[in-house]
């Protein structure tokens, strides 16, 4: 596809591709030049990294193990409640750290809700803290981004196929070796590598669930290097270590994920003939049960803890929601300014370099680009002022591989659908764009808008190095409340949190697939 | 010209608005929050001194300073409050910080005579449980129990590099054994306090690492006498926290008046119910009604700054070894 005209203009992806990269690495370079000598990496960095890689490597491998059944299952039936559960899984992926966290433990923990059912049955408690116990935190948050991800796949195979599949008479196995197995072989790896850039830079939820010291990960050394030892050289340096571990995995990604696409069809509704037998259906419903379960659990915990603080919540509490909604709007739009071009200048070919600069987004610690940030900025403006934008812009940059992972693959279908068709008529790149290109990404833009909107808002991000009292964001807000023992409040303010991200998600979601069965 | 004289209206309006003056401080996110002392503070003190008093919360104690060092000599701040005892040598190095100019009778558990750092507040480390567990005497009988604790990483909060100058001051050498032997009480390291105690609070553990007045916040704000703090006879390790002014304050009289507020028994009576500590200056209605009193001085350890400072590094070695086992 590399070398094809394409009705697209290329530049607008590469200037959107060279803005990314340069905010990014720029934060990073002016953290480096306000750095004094330092000592280097120490062997305990190197400690980290590897801790850092093997969970990493863990989470994004067993994510992506148990959401392709789940995906399929997903895809191969409807059922009442289907588009609530699909909605759903954006959920456990936007909740601000601390409290997943809490909810995870009320669920798995020692004093939790599987050890008292254990209890009962006079068996030992769930021995949740170690590596497992990491992964499995890291599972909870991914697997849901990653069943999405992956149920895309299934949805951009042509009704056509399964129909003519049904027509020949192909069975599950059938389908899977012809249609299944090569999506999968596309999708999979660039699934699997942002969830491994997002492991990459975990702390709170590696370091809790970890148990201890031993789950030092190269965050939580960026964090120590900055704020214990004030050290920005080494800072800067275990930054570098996470880029380039991202960039290795992004390019192990693209070699596998080669490949042609299955082209377009006529883009009729799916639908399936094949794994009808009542084994299959079992299966199916099983596996989403299960995965349901699984998801549903932590937030229930979140919801029973938080429906009691709910009503007392404090002015500064929903003045900090609407600021958060706020930030989470603008960062939508600003992701989708950015991730529009790029995606069009990937599907049209030779974007390797721009999936790159998408990916640094989740590659470099927030810390370091909230710093960097700073840096440049300090000297010459009131930094507290631009809190907000600037968080919002952040989260926007931080959303990008997301999109990107969302965005790209319907484009470049699109593209090889329609372009030499454009061409032959002799259509603009404008109206090639507005014409072909974005109304058939509908539901991937409503997607890829609502998992930026619901990140955003669950995203601690920059702000905490930015906020005065007033310009707060509500995951800053229910820190605070932690910190002066208003547990219950905070507890409030996280299902508030919880439900202005869904219905956000759930918003823009709905709307990109308002012409289609989900 | 008539214009002109309208222009200078404006001119002599805005410079007539930009007369009140505006004392900028930069502190812990709790200490802003609806129910740290903050709010109160700034009322209290905007009352008397015809200021605009604003507060700017920046993570804690050990975020503030890395960010007044990334600021230099340009940050906007006048003061900041919120460094403790073990920052206290790190801040005096920078040299960002002059001379306060405040004077006052500390009830603190030491002699203070800093010129540059001044004490708001004060509290001690301690491990907290309900009133239903038999709590341990001390380390060693902690180590030999089979009690859970959480406590919190040193590398990213105050409260876990108190634990870990605690236990070097009172065991020395042998602290490397008290940690090998308490690394299977420890059910993990969180990142910071709160979510520490929350886990505690949630029943995941017995022992949470916190203060000797943070019973008496459940006490007083919700009238729970479910939880209280183990008294070890090692003694205990103290937190003085403390404010300082910028000596690239643009409004240093100010700066100084505002410190000196911070001893004002109307601000201590704020911190005490706020931020849950001790007072640095006793007011003059005394502790809170169920506070409890302190423990006496020679129960308390506290090292001297530069000491702390020397010490941080090894006793940082020292844990991470016992516990990456």
């Amino acid at each position: 596809m590399a070398d094809r005209a394409v009705p697209l203009a290329r530049w607008p992806g590469w200037s959107t591709g060279t803005l990314v990269g340069a905010l990014i690495l720029g934060a990073l370079v002016a953290v480096a030049l306000r750095a004094e000598p330092g000592a280097g990496l120490r062997p305990a960095d190197w400690a980290a990294v590897r801790f850092t890689v093997v969970q990493a490597v863990l989470s994004a491998l067993i994510s992506v193990a148990l959401a392709v059944p789940v995906a399929r299952a997903l895809a191969r039936r409807r059922f009442a409640g289907r588009r609530a559960l699909v909605g759903l899984l954006g959920a456990p992926f936007i909740l601000p750290v601390i409290v997943a966290v809490l909810g995870l433990l009320t669920v798995f923990g020692r004093a939790g809700w599987i050890s008292t059912a254990l209890g009962v049955l006079n068996l030992p408690p769930v021995q949740i803290y170690g590596l497992h116990g990491v992964v499995l935190a890291h599972v909870f948050f991914n697997l849901p981004l990653a069943a999405r991800l992956i149920l895309q796949g299934w949805q951009e195979i042509p009704a056509e196929r399964f129909r003519l599949a049904a027509q020949l008479g192909a069975g599950p196995r059938e389908i899977w070796r012809l249609l299944e197995r090569p999506m999968l072989m596309r999708v999979v790896p660039s699934a699997a590598t942002v969830i491994f850039a997002i492991c990459l830079s975990s702390f709170a939820v590696a370091l809790t669930l970890g148990g201890g010291p031993r789950a030092t990960t190269i965050e939580l050394a960026i964090y120590q290097a900055f704020r214990f030892d004030f050290d920005l050289g080494r800072a800067a340096l275990l930054s570098c270590v996470q880029i380039a571990l991202t960039v290795a995995a992004a390019l192990v990604a693209l070699q596998l994920g080669r490949g042609d696409g299955f082209g377009g069809g006529l883009e009729r509704p799916v639908q399936r003939w094949d794994a009808n037998t009542f084994g299959h259906r079992l299966l199916d419903g099983a596996l989403i049960a299960l995965a349901a379960l699984f998801l549903m659990l932590p937030l229930a915990a979140i919801i029973t803890s938080g429906a009691a603080g709910l009503p007392g919540l404090p002015a500064s509490v929903w003045q900090a929601a609407l600021n958060s909604v706020l930030v989470a709007l603008a960062s939508t739009v600003a992701m989708l300014l950015l991730a529009l071009p790029m995606a069009a200048t990937v599907a049209a070919g030779r974007g390797g370099a721009i999936e790159l600069a998408g990916l640094l987004g989740l590659a470099v610690s927030p810390l370091v680009i909230g710093t960097g940030l700073f840096v440049i900025l300090h000297p010459v403006t009131d930094v507290f002022a631009l809190a907000l934008p600037l968080t919002a812009l952040v989260n926007a940059v931080m959303a990008l591989p997301f999109a990107l992972r969302i965005l790209i693959p319907r484009a470049r279908q699109i593209v090889a659908q329609n372009g030499r068709l454009a061409l032959s008529l002799d259509m603009s790149s404008t109206l090639f764009l507005l014409r072909i290109l974005l109304p058939r990404m509908r539901a991937q833009i409503g997607f890829a808008a609502g998992l930026a909107a619901a990140l955003s808002m669950g995203d601690l991000g920059v702000i905490a190095l930015f906020a005065s009292p007033e310009r707060t964001t509500l995951p800053l807000q229910i820190y605070r409340l932690m910190g002066a023992y208003q547990m219950q409040a905070a507890a409030g303010a996280a299902l508030l949190l919880l439900a202005l991200s869904m219905a956000l998600f759930w918003i823009f979601d709905r709307g990109g697939r308002g012409h289609a069965e989900a | 010209m008539k214009r002109l004289a309208i222009a200078a209206g404006f001119l002599c309006a805005t410079a007539a608005g930009a007369q009140t003056p505006e004392l900028t401080v930069y502190t812990y996110d709790s200490f802003v929050s609806d129910f740290g002392p903050g709010p109160k503070i700034e009322k209290a003190f905007e009352a008397q001194c015809g200021c605009d008093l604003n507060l700017v919360g920046a993570g804690d104690g050990a975020a503030l300073l890395a960010r007044l060092r990334l600021e230099g000599a340009r940050s906007k701040a006048d003061v900041v409050l919120g460094l403790d005892t073990s920052l206290i040598d790190p801040a005096r190095g920078s040299g960002l910080f002059a001379e306060s100019g405040v004077d006052a009778e500390y009830a603190l558990p030491v002699e203070w005579d800093d010129p540059v750092f001044v004490p708001y507040d004060w509290g001690l480390f301690a491990f907290v449980h309900n009133t239903d567990l038999k709590a341990p005497a001390n380390f060693r009988d902690l180590a030999e129990s089979d009690l859970k604790i959480v406590i919190q990483d040193p590398r990213s909060s105050t409260p876990g590099l108190g634990l870990l100058l605690w236990i070097k001051t009172a065991y020395g050498d042998a602290a490397p054994e008290i940690w090998a032997k308490l690394a299977d009480n420890i059910l993990t390291v969180t990142k910071g306090w709160s979510e520490s105690y929350g886990l505690f609070l949630n029943g995941e553990a017995d022992m949470v690492l916190s203060y000797t007045t943070s019973p008496a916040y459940h006490r007083i704000a919700e009238d729970d006498d479910s939880k209280t703090a183990a008294v070890f006879d090692e003694g205990h390790y103290a937190q003085i926290e403390v404010a300082a002014k910028l000596a690239s304050s643009d409004q240093p009289e100010l700066a100084e008046q505002f410190l000196q507020f911070m001893l004002s028994d109307a601000a201590q009576a704020a911190i005490m119910t706020g931020n849950w500590m001790y007072p640095a200056v006793l007011p003059e209605g005394g502790l809170p009604e169920g506070f409890g009193t302190p423990l006496p001085a020679e129960q308390v350890l506290l090292l001297p700054s530069d000491e702390a400072a020397a010490l941080r590094d090894l006793a940082l070695d020292e844990w991470l070894t016992a516990l990456s086992r």
